[in-house]
């Protein structure tokens, strides 16, 4: 019999139980809770009178309506239905007794910023939100995954989820980065490799020195996308960095439990002899700053490329790549690095951690932007305060940049952080589907580093000019 | 939730690979605290112009596919954010069954919370539903669960998989949550365990 890999041994502790089937009740340790997938849930216990099983292992944050301006706690600055929303996530916790941070708590910010944060991600465990974006969590070598919200009730309800195993897929990043070459250029160079349908069907672990070499906001950055590489989860075996970070944190465990916790830990990593159904190779030497060119993660391409022809492809991607290129503006052949750029903006889920904050600060260090607006939002209000200590936050106001408040913002525009019809962005976020940041408004996805450089020249622009 | 037996009705194609959950339903709804009204806005930006007008050669707005109540529909649909209020607005419009050769995960699973049947074929089968698609309200089409086939226009018949359970629970308009209460006595156990080897959770 083959070893296990690590979802295996994470999926086996988690099972309370097996149907004939092979359908599975898997347990769920971490039930995180934001405001948009969550009310019609809340409102579904209320009418069945059923209380939250587990309120001890659930929490909640607002983050994807709430605005990133100064003196936010107005109500004013949101609109009527924002306002309801966020102001049922407040009830809704207080009725259920569930973990809060309001907008107003200095610990408030993006969901899967937060949770690793405060200690509550840790590894071997099972992480879900109504958020595709859960799989950021699989960096800790926990299994996390994003739910629907009839799928959110039933973790209320029940604390389990209704599962059928995926299939076991590994990515290797070999070797050593090249200089300026991030974890954002790792992750979207696996989906270039692999589609947006790629890992479908399959809980993807990262691993390979590239991998182990990153630090655990690099490793969360890749965990992040592989939602848009198709994939359940992502996983990264959890090594002495993650160990390290997790120790200390408000929720982590302590003393004896802390080292009990640890030789568990330390226990969760694939067998030599497991089995995969799907194994990807990439050379770490062969990754390049990247941007992409359409409208679906999967359109990637080296900084140094042009747009491609869309009879370069083949299928239905052919009518896709020419309406992408389309919709974005762009001519088939136009160098990419000439791609001139309207805004810059740093944050989200992917990208709003102190290190990406430090490697966009680096770039931007006594520059000026040249684009029309930039924007830092960074993931949380803890975030935001470690870079002002750090001198980043001057860095970036000097540049020109905004400064703001914790929150998702323009990475999917639900707030009044919006693009306008046409305007063209350079952002640190995740998707880059027609209209995600604005209506009609266009998203080239890239790495810190290369958004600050965006910002520098007022076009897409290969940042290992500048180091 | 509503039961899933047999549907006939018309099939509206959307040839387009990686329709994504924002496209079925952009952000500025996802601000409801309801489940119901999204129909109106299924599609939203491919339907409607930024005055609200319809767009004529978007498929739902042809008279013949306005009263859809089956997609069939390009590689990977309902990929990206996990907003459950796609399926909701393709159920408010009045569509119960969408194929494809391929469909994101979380899609795939709230599909069939909802009521809504995904039916994953392979690509000569989708190509062929795709041409009977293109005719328009002359050709509809039935969708047997309980057969697990799919009768087009001409009388020909597809065969498709669909998981046992999934189909039960679709036949029957089951609610998974009162049925995995059902196994609480299980689940207590889980927990009691848990609490001797990972107390730290």
């Amino acid at each position: 019999m083959s070893g296990k890999t690590l979802y295996d041994k994470i999926w086996d502790t988690h099972v309370a139980h097996e149907a004939e089937d092979g359908t599975c009740l898997l347990y769920i340790d971490r039930h995180l809770v934001h405001e948009v997938t969550s009310p019609q849930a809340f409102e579904g216990l209320r009418m069945a009178g059923r209380p939250v099983r587990r309120p001890d292992q659930t929490i909640a944050v607002p983050d994807h309506n709430v605005p990133t301006t100064l003196g936010r706690e107005n109500p004013d600055q949101m609109t009527e239905d924002s306002r309801i929303q966020v102001a049922a996530l407040d009830k809704n916790a207080k009725d259920f007794g569930i973990h809060y941070y309001p907008v107003t708590d200095v610990r408030q910010g993006i969901v899967h910023i937060v949770g690793p944060e405060q200690g509550w991600t840790l590894p071997g465990m099972t992480v879900v939100c109504g958020d595709s974006h859960t799989a950021t969590h699989g960096a800790f070598g926990a299994l996390a995954h994003g739910i629907g919200t009839s799928e959110v009730e039933h973790v209320l309800a029940t604390q389990t989820l209704i599962q059928k195993k995926s299939k076991n897929m590994k990515v290797e990043i070999t070797g050593k980065l090249r200089p300026g070459v991030t974890a954002k250029d790792i992750t979207l160079s696996v989906i270039g490799a692999t589609g947006t349908a790629g890992g479908t069907g399959y809980v993807i672990e990262y691993c390979g020195e590239a991998i182990r070499d990153l630090s655990m906001e690099g490793r969360m950055t890749v965990c992040n996308m592989a939602i848009e590489g198709g994939a359940r989860a992502g996983l990264i075996a959890p090594d002495e960095k993650t160990f390290a970070y997790v120790q200390g944190r408000p929720h982590a465990p302590k003393g004896a439990q802390y080292e009990a916790a640890l030789a568990w830990w330390k226990t969760l990593y694939s067998d030599d002899d497991a089995h995969w159904d799907k194994v990807i190779t990439i050379k770490g030497e062969d990754i390049a700053p990247v941007v992409t060119w359409g409208t679906s993660p999967e359109d990637v391409l080296p900084i140094t490329d042009v747009v491609p022809a869309p009879e370069s492809f083949s299928g239905g991607k052919v009518e896709a790549a020419r309406r992408s290129i389309e919709y974005m503006g762009l001519t088939p052949g136009q160098k990419l690095s000439d791609i001139e750029i309207d805004t810059v903006f740093i944050g989200s889920c992917t990208n709003g951690r102190i290190e990406d904050l430090r490697a966009a600060a680096e770039i931007l260090k006594g520059k000026k932007i040249k684009v029309k607006r930039a924007m830092v939002v960074p993931g949380s209000g803890l975030v935001r305060a470690q870079a002002e200590e750090e001198g980043l936050a001057d860095i970036f106001k000097e540049a020109g940049f905004e400064w703001r408040m914790a929150g998702c913002s323009m990475c999917l525009a639900m707030n009044p952080d919006q693009l306008s019809e046409g305007e063209r962005c350079a952002s640190t976020s995740n998707r880059n589907f027609e209209g995600r940041q604005g209506y009609k408004g266009r998203t080239h996805l890239v790495s810190p580093a290369m958004a600050a450089a965006a910002a520098i020249t007022g076009h897409l622009t290969d940042v290992r000019e500048m180091i | 939730m509503e039961k899933f037996t047999k549907l006939t009705g018309i099939a509206a194609p959307m040839p387009l690979v990686n329709i994504d959950t924002d496209m079925i339903i952009p952000k500025v709804f996802l601000k409801t605290i309801k489940r119901s009204g999204l129909g109106v806005n299924l599609f939203d930006e491919m339907r409607y112009d930024r005055q609200g007008n319809e767009i004529e050669d978007f498929v739902l707005n042809k008279p013949a596919y306005r009263d859809a109540q089956i997609l069939v529909a390009g590689d990977n649909f309902g990929c990206g954010s996990s907003r459950e209020h796609a399926p909701w607005a393709l159920l408010d419009f009045g569509i119960r069954c969408v194929i494809s050769t391929s469909f994101a995960d979380i899609f795939y699973n709230n599909c069939f919370k909802n009521g809504i049947l995904p039916i994953v074929l392979p690509q000569e089968d989708v190509d062929k539903l795709m041409d009977d698609a293109e005719r328009g309200a002359n050709a509809t089409v039935t969708v047997d669960l309980e057969n697990q086939t799919i009768t087009g226009p001409d009388g020909g018949e597809i065969a498709f998989e669909v998981d046992p359970w999934r189909k039960h629970c679709l036949l029957n308009g089951l609610d998974d949550i009162g049925l995995t209460l059902e196994k609480g006595a299980s689940i207590d156990a889980y927990e009691a365990k848990m609490a001797q080897d990972r107390p730290w959770v």
